[in-house]
This record gives C-alpha cells, structure tokens and sequence, in this order.
C-alpha cells in the first residue's frame, strides 16, 4: 500500500482500514452519513458517525413474511442485504409541512416552505435501491409540477454504493434488470473483496468521486481484481432468491382483472399496507390541513399514503375500492404493469421487502407466476 | 412570502382570491364567482381548480363559467362534503385558496365543422358549460348544436333560463328531461340516454362531449355508439379522490391515468373497458 | 287517405327492413290521429286495440294513485312508439297516456293485427323483433331511472 495521494483514475482499490477514512474524509466534507447499522434486531438505514457503526459480521435471513439478523463467521462489512426501509424516507419524507397560512386584514396568506435539508452521503447503497431512486425521481421531478421538498432533499447527494456479495433470500434484481452490480446513480461503488487481503474494489463514476479518492492512500485496481469483482457479481446474481418472469407481464395483467387468483390473495392480504411502507418506489401520500386552536394559523402537510388504506380511494358515495381483492389488484397491476405506461418503466426493482415484511407472507413473483400459469 | 405568480407556483400553493358572490342554484348547488387579476387564472373548457378554504381543505372543482371572461372564475359545486359544505357558508368578500388551473380540456377544436352534441346529467353540466359559452361565442364554426340535459327532478335543473337564452339566440337546440317528474312538471320525463335516438345532428359527422355520474356516462356512450357516433368523437369527464392535483399523490389514478393529469377529459376509448371493471 | 300514409310509414326508423307485402298491409290498418293537450290516448284498463307512432308532440305515461294526483313515470316523444298491450294478453293497457300538448300521432289497430299475426307468422315475427327492441330500450331507460343516479352518495 503506498500513503499519501491516490492516483486520479475510474478503479482502484480501498484497503479495509481505508473504508474508516473515506467516511470520515465525507464528514469533514460536509456530508450527514446515512447508512446501514443494527437496530432493533434489523439491518436499518440511519444517520451513522463512521464505519465502526456499520453492520460489521451480520447478514439476514429472509424469506417470505421471515426477517431475522444472524451472526456471520467473518467480518465481512456489507455481509447484509436490505432491511425494512429504504432510501425513500430520505427525499420523499413521511411527513412534510408544505406550506402555511396565516389570516390577515385581507383575508389569509400562503407562505410556502422553504426546506433546507443537510447535505447527506448514503453509504452502501445497492443497485436495486439506485434504481428505485432514479424510479422516483422521474415521478417527483419530470411531471407537471416538480415537488420542490423533493427537489430540494436530491441536491448535492453524495453516494457510496456497494455491489451485493451475496443475494437475500427474497431478491430477484436480477429478472427485474436491476442489479446485482451498480451501474448508474452514484459516486463510488464498492466490491467487497475477503479473498487474501480484506479490501475494497471502488469504480468512481463522478468527478466528485475522484475528488474524495484522492485524500485516501489507494492502488489501482489490478486485472486480477477486476476479475474478482465479476467474479463475486456473477456469485450473487447466480443465487437470487426468485425470479419474476416479466416477458409481457404488463399484456398478462391488464388481461387478467377478474382472474381467480385475486380471490385467493384476497383471503390472505391484510390490507396492513406493509408492502407499500418498505417499498423504495410507492409513492402515495396524502395531505392533512390542520389549523391551530385560534383558527387563524393553518397548515398543509403532505405524509405517505398507501392505496391499501379504506379511504384511498374515497370520492362521495364511497371509495371505488372497497375490498381488500381490488386494493390488493390496483398495488400489484399498478408496481407491475401501468407503472409502465405512466413512466417508462416496471415500478418493481425486486429489492424483495415487500415478500419479507408481509405477515402472512404474500410473495408477488408466486402471485404473477400463478396467473401466467393458468391465463 | 410566497405570493403565487406563474408556472409551478400557481399549481403548487394556492392564490388567495376574493369571492365576488355566492349565489344558490338548487337547494344542495352552489356558485361562486371568485374575483382574479384575470391573465393567468385564464382556463380552458374542462380544466378545474383546487379550492382551499382556511384549514378546512381543498377540493377539485370543474370551472364552470365563461373562458372567455378572465376577471371572475366561476365554480358551481353540490355541498356534499366537509369542504363543499363550509364553501357554502362563505359570503361575498371572504378569501379562498385557487390552486390551478389542472387537467385536459374538452377537444373543442375537434368539433369544428361538425355536429356538436354535449349530454349533460345532473351537476354534470357545471363542466360542459364553459363550452356552451365558448360555443356560443363562435357559433358559426359549428354545425348543429345540440344539449341533451338530465337531472333528478325539476327543482334540481341548474341554469334554465341562461340553457332557454342560448336556445333562442344562438340556435343551440334544448332538451330537458328529468327522472322523475313533481306536481306541474309538463316536459320530458325520462332518463337523459331516452332523448338521443331523435335529437337533431348527423351522427356521421358529430362529437359528443358528455359529463355525469359514471353510470349515466357508460349508457350514454352506448347510447350513442347504437346511433352511429363514432366511438372516438365521444369525450367523457372523469372523477376521483384527488389531493395534489399534479400527478403526485396517486390517489386519482384510474388504470395506467391520472384524471388530474391525462384527464378529466378523456376520449371513450380509453375509458371504456376500465370502466366496466369491477371493483368490489 | 291511406295511400298518402305509406310514405310516412316506409321512412319511419321502426318499421326499417319491413318487406312490402307487409307494409302495405300495415298501412290498411294505419290513420291518423290527432289529441289536444290533455286529452287521454289510452286509460289503464281499458281494451289494448291500437299502438302509436307519435309524429308530433308530447305523451306523459301516467299512474293516479286512488283519490291522488297523477304521477309521470316518463313522457314519449316525436318519433317514438307507444304502447305493446295490444301484444300481450289480456289486451288491457296498464297506465294511462295523455297528450301533454297537441300531439298527432299514426295509431295502427291493433286487434285488426292481432289476427293478421295469427295467420301470417313472418309478419308477427317482423312485429315482434320490432317490439321486444322497444321493449328492451324502455326497459333500460326504466332500470336506469331506478338507480337514481344524481341522488346523494
């Protein structure tokens, strides 16, 4: 390992001791650190100091409706996949004030939030996660009316991701086209490499990226170590915990509104809108107007909806969807299919939250499969 | 102090503006005029604004008053919910949030030189009225005109004598009917489809922009379709639970669109088999 | 005049596609009739003998409860047909229908055609088509007022 300045370049490799100073070196950049630590026996994403509170040694078992830390036999540091939240929480919070008003002598006045929020670095971002991020920025930032809260929390966002060296039991990035490795949406990515020295493989994809690698001591990467990080992508994306055929799934679910199987999920669904909360692209919210007790100060906040909630889809007379099986159907045609038609894209990036955190366990790709069987 | 101008401004928060008046329609509709300072609060026939009463809330009201008056913004609303309701209760001079104006609006240029046939149910016509104005204003573009109006009784027709004056001076053929019938009612007495098969266009040539309930909507569309209009010059105006109005929130979402942004106003086609999903 | 009556009949939407042997045995048991406003084209009870083309004008399909105001459960207009009793046994109409303005109406009798039919079944078929369309239009229109669709949630 040489000291001092690193060689201004796309790939090069971090030692394990050089992963402590490139948090540090974004702290005193500026950048809030938000990344994976344990809490409450989950894998979470949180506000962390440094890389002493990454969820060093851990993995996760997961599968349908199942969620449970375990001890690994190493000290890998990104041994994890993904816990129940997302980055979502981070630009489209869950609760927002948008504006206020206030009475005067002419009547009442707006005054829009001006929201300045830190600047943050995520650390360990996954590519299903990227995705979802570029996901939700074309539904917050490219339509009719861009959601200046939104707007603003995207700015300046330093990323730091990481190429899964191993597949979660409820993972399927692979048939969604979105993963195991990185390939847009960040500064920095990382490959955790355990073969001989413990190191880290960075691809800097940004000029930004660069900047902060020159503060570290770091080598070129080698053709071997190349090698070794195709080597650990191709591992994970050969042990994905499902697959979901996609070949016209959007044709298959706009033809199969009244298929049987919507009764048989229905009998399961608890409408508990689980699915909808861990889910790095749903992006329903509401909004409140509430006024203080003099009646003369109001404000409107915007908070996360789910399309399983009763009155999601209320107008006067009653919510059109009025049972479990036609919530159900609109979260799943919508993720899947007329997610398409709205914005380019499937809204699923098979991160797998939603089949783990189910409580009873309802696992999407056996439900399309399913109805692609008998259609 | 955000004081709303132009663009995203005027979508994201709402203007405070002055109600001119209230006037009472029908014992359970309600028009306000809302005074602008006319330019950008201009609308097209179709499009709705979401109104804010203080700390009550907002809803999406259709504007229902004449494009071609920019100076006042005309909302007629039925008082059936917590926001209509306290709308209601405001007086000339009180202040209401306009966030707007949203959606598609009815494709009127589409019906130049052709038949025009607007099919009204109920505060369905609230809507379609911008286009009466719009229509009557240029009156030779078109061909026959025809409003097809239905409503529960008599005493809930919205409108009747400026729907008469349109009649006689801009040769705008009338008909009205009601579902069911009080004591010295003499006109039609009918569902509103039952007025169709001998009102007075060509079918070949005409477009027909129609708003009501959604079941009104499916009959009249069918209605329509057995008397030779094609089905892509019929237009219909959706509703749904809305919050941003802006794309957003997706509570509107009705298949793969918006009706605060791909609509309201959508052409049959589009509508016609999500329509007949059923939800329950 | 009946012969002046054919004309009427053949470019009536209702009788479209009718063979002409059978139109013109239609236009034998055709005249014209006319009724000033409020006068009955038919009380309910009565003998079912004829059924109408309204050509001009207005009917009101009316109920009077015993010892109240007749209600409209719905009003015929230009171009419509009026009245299938004459089909159906026993023959007696239903509901009252009274011209709500002068009206001119073709009425075609009906028990003249009641034979007819059950001599010559290609006409009662041509007939019957005819009317179990009207029958099923009315019908909707009548399902659909049911729904009260305006009402309040």
């Amino acid at each position: 390992m040489t000291d001092g300045a690193c060689a201004p370049g796309t790939r090069v490799v971090l030692a394990r001791a050089g992963l402590v100073q490139l948090l540090a070196a974004l702290r005193e950049a500026g950048y809030v650190l938000v990344g994976p630590t344990v809490r409450d026996g989950a894998i979470v994403y949180r506000e962390i100091d440094g890389a002493d509170d990454l969820p060093v040694g851990w993995t996760e078992e997961q599968e349908a409706g199942t969620y449970r830390l375990r001890r690994r036999d190493d000290d890998a540091v990104f041994g994890h996949n993904l816990g129940p939240n997302s980055w979502k929480e981070r630009f489209f919070a869950p609760r927002v004030r948008q504006w206020q008003a206030h009475r005067d002598e002419k009547g009442f006045r707006i005054d829009a939030e001006q929201s300045l929020p830190p600047r943050i670095a995520l650390i360990g971002a996954r590519s299903c996660d990227l995705h979802a991020i570029a996901i939700q920025d074309r539904v917050f930032l490219d339509g009719l009316a861009p959601d200046p809260d939104y707007a603003a929390r995207r700015r300046d966002v330093f990323v730091v991701a990481v190429n899964c060296g191993q597949a979660g039991g409820t993972c399927f990035c692979v048939s969604m086209g979105t993963g195991p490795r990185a390939s847009r949406g960040f500064d920095l990515a990382l490959t955790e490499l355990r073969d001989g020295a413990h190191r880290f493989h960075v691809e800097a994809a940004t000029a930004r990226g660069t900047a902060v690698l020159e503060r570290l001591s770091c080598e070129p990467a080698t053709g071997a170590e190349e090698d070794a990080v195709d080597a650990v992508v191709a591992a994970t994306a050969a042990s994905m915990g499902r697959t979901l055929d996609t070949t016209g799934i959007k044709e298959l679910l706009y033809a199969s509104y009244e298929h049987p199987r919507w009764d048989d999920v229905a009998r399961r669904c608890l409408t508990c809108a689980n699915c909808t909360l861990v889910c790095p692209t749903c992006f329903c919210a509401t909004v409140e107007d509430v006024t203080d007790v003099t009646g003369d100060h109001a404000e409107r906040w915007r908070r996360w909806d789910s399309c399983f909630t009763a009155d999601h889809s209320y107008i006067h007379g009653g919510s059109v969807r009025a049972t479990g099986r036609s919530r159900y159907r609109q979260w799943l045609v919508h993720k899947l299919a007329t997610w398409i038609d709205q914005f380019g894209s499937s809204g699923c990036v098979g991160c797998g939250r939603c089949v783990s955190w189910c409580p009873v366990g309802i696992d999407l790709t056996q439900e399309v499969a399913a109805m692609r069987e008998t259609t | 102090m955000a004081d709303a101008t132009s663009g995203a401004t005027a979508l994201l928060f709402p203007t405070p503006r002055r109600v001119r008046r209230r006037v009472r329609e029908t014992a359970d509709t309600f028009t306000l005029d809302i005074e602008t300072d006319g330019g950008e609060t201009a609308f097209r026939p179709g499009q709705f604004n979401m109104l804010y009463v203080f700390g009550t809330g907002e809803v999406p009201i259709s504007v229902s008053g004449d494009p071609r008056r920019p100076g006042v913004l005309v909302h007629t609303t039925r008082a059936i919910g917590n926001v209509t309701r306290a709308m209601e209760r405001l007086r000339s001079g009180a202040t209401l949030g306009v966030r707007g104006p949203f959606g598609t609006p009815w494709p009127l240029e589409a019906a130049v030189g052709k038949d025009v046939v607007l099919i009204a149910g109920g505060i369905g016509l609230a809507p379609l009225r911008p286009l009466l104005y719009e229509i009557a204003a240029r009156r030779r573009d078109f061909g026959q005109v025809v409003l097809l109006y239905g409503a529960r009784g008599p005493e809930d027709l919205l409108f009747r004598r400026q729907l008469e004056r349109w009649r006689d001076a801009a040769g705008i053929a009338l008909a009205i009917t009601v579902d069911r019938a009080s004591p010295g009612w003499t006109g039609h007495v009918g569902v509103v489809t039952t007025l169709l098969p001998h009102a007075p266009f060509a079918p070949a040539r005409a477009v027909a922009f129609v708003c009501g309930p959604e079941i009104m909507m499916r009959f009249t569309a069918d209605a329509l379709r057995r008397r030779g209009v094609p089905e892509t010059s019929v237009f219909v105006s959706m509703e749904r639970n809305m919050k941003c109005a802006t794309g957003l929130c997706g509570h509107c979402q009705f298949g793969p669109s918006f009706v605060c942004k791909d609509g309201p106003v959508f052409a049959w086609p589009r509508v016609r088999s999500l329509l007949s999903v059923r939800e329950a | 005049m009946t012969e002046s009556l054919e004309p009427i009949l053949a470019r009536h939407p209702f009788f479209q596609g009718l063979p002409a042997p059978h139109l013109a045995l239609l236009v034998g048991c055709t005249i014209n009739v006319r009724f000033a406003a409020g006068e009955f084209l038919f009380r309910a009870g009565e003998e079912a003998n004829h059924f109408f083309l309204v050509r001009e004008g207005h009917v009101a399909i009316e109920i009077a409860p015993p010892g109240g105001a007749a209600h409209t459960l719905q009003t015929i207009g230009v171009g419509d047909v009026l009245g299938w009793s004459w089909l159906i046994p026993p023959y007696h109409w239903k509901f009252d229908a009274r011209a709500i303005e002068p009206t001119r109406t073709l009425a075609l009798d009906g028990k003249c055609l009641r034979t007819k039919c059950e001599a010559d079944h290609d006409l009662g078929y041509e007939l019957l088509k005819r009317f179990a369309q009207v029958m099923e239009e009315r019908l909707q229109a009548t399902r659909l007022q049911l729904l009260d669709v305006y009402s309040r949630g």
